[in-house]
């Protein structure tokens, strides 16, 4: 064989000639060029905000509160309402999101019309621009689901039917759920079939064996999906514009009925609409710092323990 | 103890498949009926945001009882009508479901009636109530009664008789909802970040699937899709304060932030989507199409860009459609860098206004039931819609295309 194919490519090549071995190596760089300017823009990036960041960024930035019309002190609550906000979104949209993938690998079958239309509006789901959900949570979370609330059990007194902290994590469970169910979808794959099968020979039925054998195969699908949404979710900011985030708040949410602060949105308006935008750079730069640090560092754990499960299934 | 083990066998065996098969039963309904959920959600987005822009929709009659309400500044007056409105969704989700515009035909046509009665029994009390509301240009009022005599269309029809005007003046004594400024703004940041974005995605993509060795494609790979981890606050962020000064310092402009910036923001974020489905595109090809043209004499370059490109062009074609969709309504990023004036001009290096960013940027100062706000929500449907369409076309015609591609025609 390989005697053969080296008959069959050395003549072709030599006959190729020098004048087109350049045009090759010409047309070969140019799209090497494109992935180092990628590459390169990337770490610019990266790298001014950290140069820009690193002399602001401390614990003391990270754990006090902002002070004099936020033109000092740290981003405790925008930090904290950040964690409530994922991990409010996190308990709405993982359960969710795995039963979901779990009738799509289990359940569906393969020229099921009702699955195809689940898929399609999953894929539509992660391409709707975000501020859409923003203003669904606008029009369905807050007028009709938070108003209805109010006047069913406030009397009609405004409590529920205004931006909080539940809307905003809800309207964000939504744009992530894509994100957690392609995940667990794909860690329920790489589960051989054999297994399965044997499950079911061994008297087992489909839900004991989606019980027993399936689910906990797809613990490591479910956590990547969590870290991966966790991640759009805390750096996502216009479902949250007027869901419930939040320009100033002295105190920390106390009930999900709260606004809150969220980095992200910390970032935009401090940078948009603070009272001294030259003054509070480097706060603007060390903020951008932390939310950066967060998502990176989540979404790198999701593509190490993903590479893991990829590993094992071949 | 012999006795009962047989009896019990035999019982057991047709118990235990009954019970099972209950709970089983239980089990699958659950799920898909979750599964169904994701389905529900599409609708229930589409029906919820354009139900907020229906007071558009409704000629005549409902802009007369929102006027007829501000005037009197009674808010509860105001607040029982829209409960009344949110108590029956129903009646606008289920015909919705269908996907057939009727409804909202019949809507419309049950308002008439009740139109005509009003414009025929008391034509004074319209005259009034827009004395009411505006006093201080009283000539003008007159003329304007005179109009809108035979019309009686303030507010809905004066409303998208502004929608094809240039100019974008939301909050004035005499708004404009120009959606062609904003349109024009939109398909300037989307054009210039296309042409970024496009050649360079796709050009990486070439290299990564045809020219780069298994380990160089194994770093290559998540470092771009980490680009994508990039939250677009940041790349907005990045681009108001390091690219703006950065390229104001290149081409000396004047706006600081405007269309051309905002394009480079964009394409930042639309790199890692184009890449990474036309990367799957481009290895999606089989094998066999690359070994036939070498076998052939062609050269590694050769084969990618006259074999395996236009092999995957279909994939690449919907890699592009979904740049333009995540390009269309990205709001963080437009409201940063992009300068947020709705000027018309074919400059890109001028400020322009975006549709996602004027939601953005103006959905919190509106007052609920304002047409403004209607119109902001109008604007939203539009985006939904026009994302729904692209990832149909994406999803379809591309898929399709593809497989009969590949399957031999």
């Amino acid at each position: 064989m390989e005697n053969t194919n080296t008959i069959l490519v050395n003549p072709f090549a030599k006959t190729s000639g020098k004048g087109k071995d350049i045009k090759e190596t010409a047309v070969v760089g140019i799209t090497q060029v494109a992935v180092l300017l990628i590459i390169a823009i990337l770490f610019v990036i990266l790298g001014i905000i950290i140069y820009q960041g690193r002399d602001k960024f401390s614990w003391e930035f990270i754990s006090s509160f902002p002070t004099d019309g936020m033109t000092k002190g740290g981003i405790f609550p925008a930090l904290i309402g950040t964690f409530i906000l994922v991990i409010v979104m996190s308990i709405a949209a993982v359960p969710f999101g795995t039963i979901t993938a779990i009738y799509l690998t289990e359940y569906a079958k393969e020229n099921s019309k009702f699955a195809a239309a689940v898929r399609f509006s999953i894929r539509t789901l992660a391409v709707v621009p975000s501020i859409i959900f923003g203003l669904f949570g606008l029009g369905f979370f807050i007028q009709f689901v938070g108003t209805g609330m109010d006047t069913a059990f406030n009397g009609g007194e405004l409590h529920w039917g205004q931006p909080n902290i539940l809307w905003a994590s809800l309207t964000m469970a939504l744009l992530t759920l894509p994100v957690i169910i392609v995940s667990v979808e794909e860690a329920l794959k790489t589960i051989p079939r054999e297994l399965r099968e044997a499950s079911l020979a061994l008297g087992a039925t489909k839900w004991q064996t989606i019980k027993k054998v399936v689910f906990p195969g797809s613990i490591s699908g479910i956590m990547t999906g969590t870290i991966l949404a966790v991640s759009r979710g805390a750096g996502e900011v216009a479902p949250i514009l007027f869901t419930g985030a939040a320009y100033y708040l002295a105190t920390l949410p106390e009930s999900l009925s709260d606004q809150f602060m969220n980095l992200g949105y910390h970032v935009y308006i401090m940078s948009t609409q603070s009272s001294d935008v030259e003054k509070t750079m480097p706060i603007q730069f060390a903020t951008t710092l932390v939310l950066l640090i967060l998502t990176l560092s989540l979404n790198l754990v999701a593509v190490v323990i993903r590479s893991r499960i990829r590993r094992k299934a071949k | 103890m012999n006795s009962p083990l047989p009896i019990k066998q035999t019982f057991t065996k047709e118990s235990l498949k009954k019970q099972f098969r209950l709970s089983e039963f239980l089990a699958e309904k659950i799920i898909s009926s979750v599964a169904f959920l994701s389905i529900a959600i599409i609708f229930l987005i589409f029906i919820f945001v354009f139900k907020e822009s229906l007071p558009l929709f409704s000629f005549g009659d409902k802009a007369k009882t929102e006027i007829q309400t501000t005037t009197g500044a009674e808010v509860e007056t105001y607040g029982a009508e829209t409960s009344t409105e949110e108590i029956q969704p129903e009646t606008y989700g289920a015909p919705a479901e269908n996907l057939e515009p009727e409804s909202y035909g019949t809507t419309t046509e049950d308002l008439n009636p009740v139109v005509e009665e009003i414009a025929v029994t008391e034509p004074e009390t319209y005259g009034t109530v827009t004395e009411d509301l505006n006093p201080d240009s009283a000539s003008e009022e007159v003329v304007a009664i005179d109009e809108k005599v035979t019309g009686n269309k303030e507010g809905a029809d004066k409303t998208w008789s502004t929608f094809f005007s240039t100019e974008w003046v939301p909050v004035s004594d005499n708004p404009r909802f120009g959606l062609i400024a904003l349109l024009i703004g939109t398909l300037k940041v989307t054009v210039i970040a296309m042409l970024i974005a496009g050649p360079l995605a796709i050009l990486a993509a070439v290299y990564t699937s045809c020219f780069a060795s298994n380990r160089r494609k194994e770093i290559i790979k998540p470092i771009i899709e980490m680009l994508a981890a990039f939250p677009s606050v940041v790349i907005g962020f990045f681009a108001m304060m390091v690219l703006a000064t950065f390229f104001q310092d290149i081409f000396g402009y004047d706006s600081r932030l405007n269309a051309f910036i905002g394009g480079v923001a964009m394409a930042l974020a639309a790199i890692p989507i184009i890449y990474t489905i036309s990367e799957d595109a481009l290895s999606a090809v089989p094998k066999t199409y690359t070994e036939a043209s070498l076998a052939l004499g062609a050269s590694k370059a050769q084969t990618a860009f006259s074999v395996i490109l236009p092999a995957a062009t279909p994939g690449i074609f919907a890699a592009l459609l979904l740049g333009v969709g995540r390009v269309f309504g990205e709001t963080m990023i437009a409201l940063m860098a992009t300068g947020n004036a709705a000027l018309l001009s074919a400059n890109p290096f001028e400020s322009v206004r975006t549709f996602a960013a004027t939601i953005g940027s103006e959905m919190a100062e509106t007052v609920f039931g304002e047409t403004h706000y209607s119109v902001l929500f109008f604007i939203g449907s539009l985006l939904f819609i026009f994302s729904f369409i692209l990832n149909a076309v994406a999803e379809f015609y591309v898929k399709g295309k593809l497989i009969k591609k590949f399957q031999g025609k």
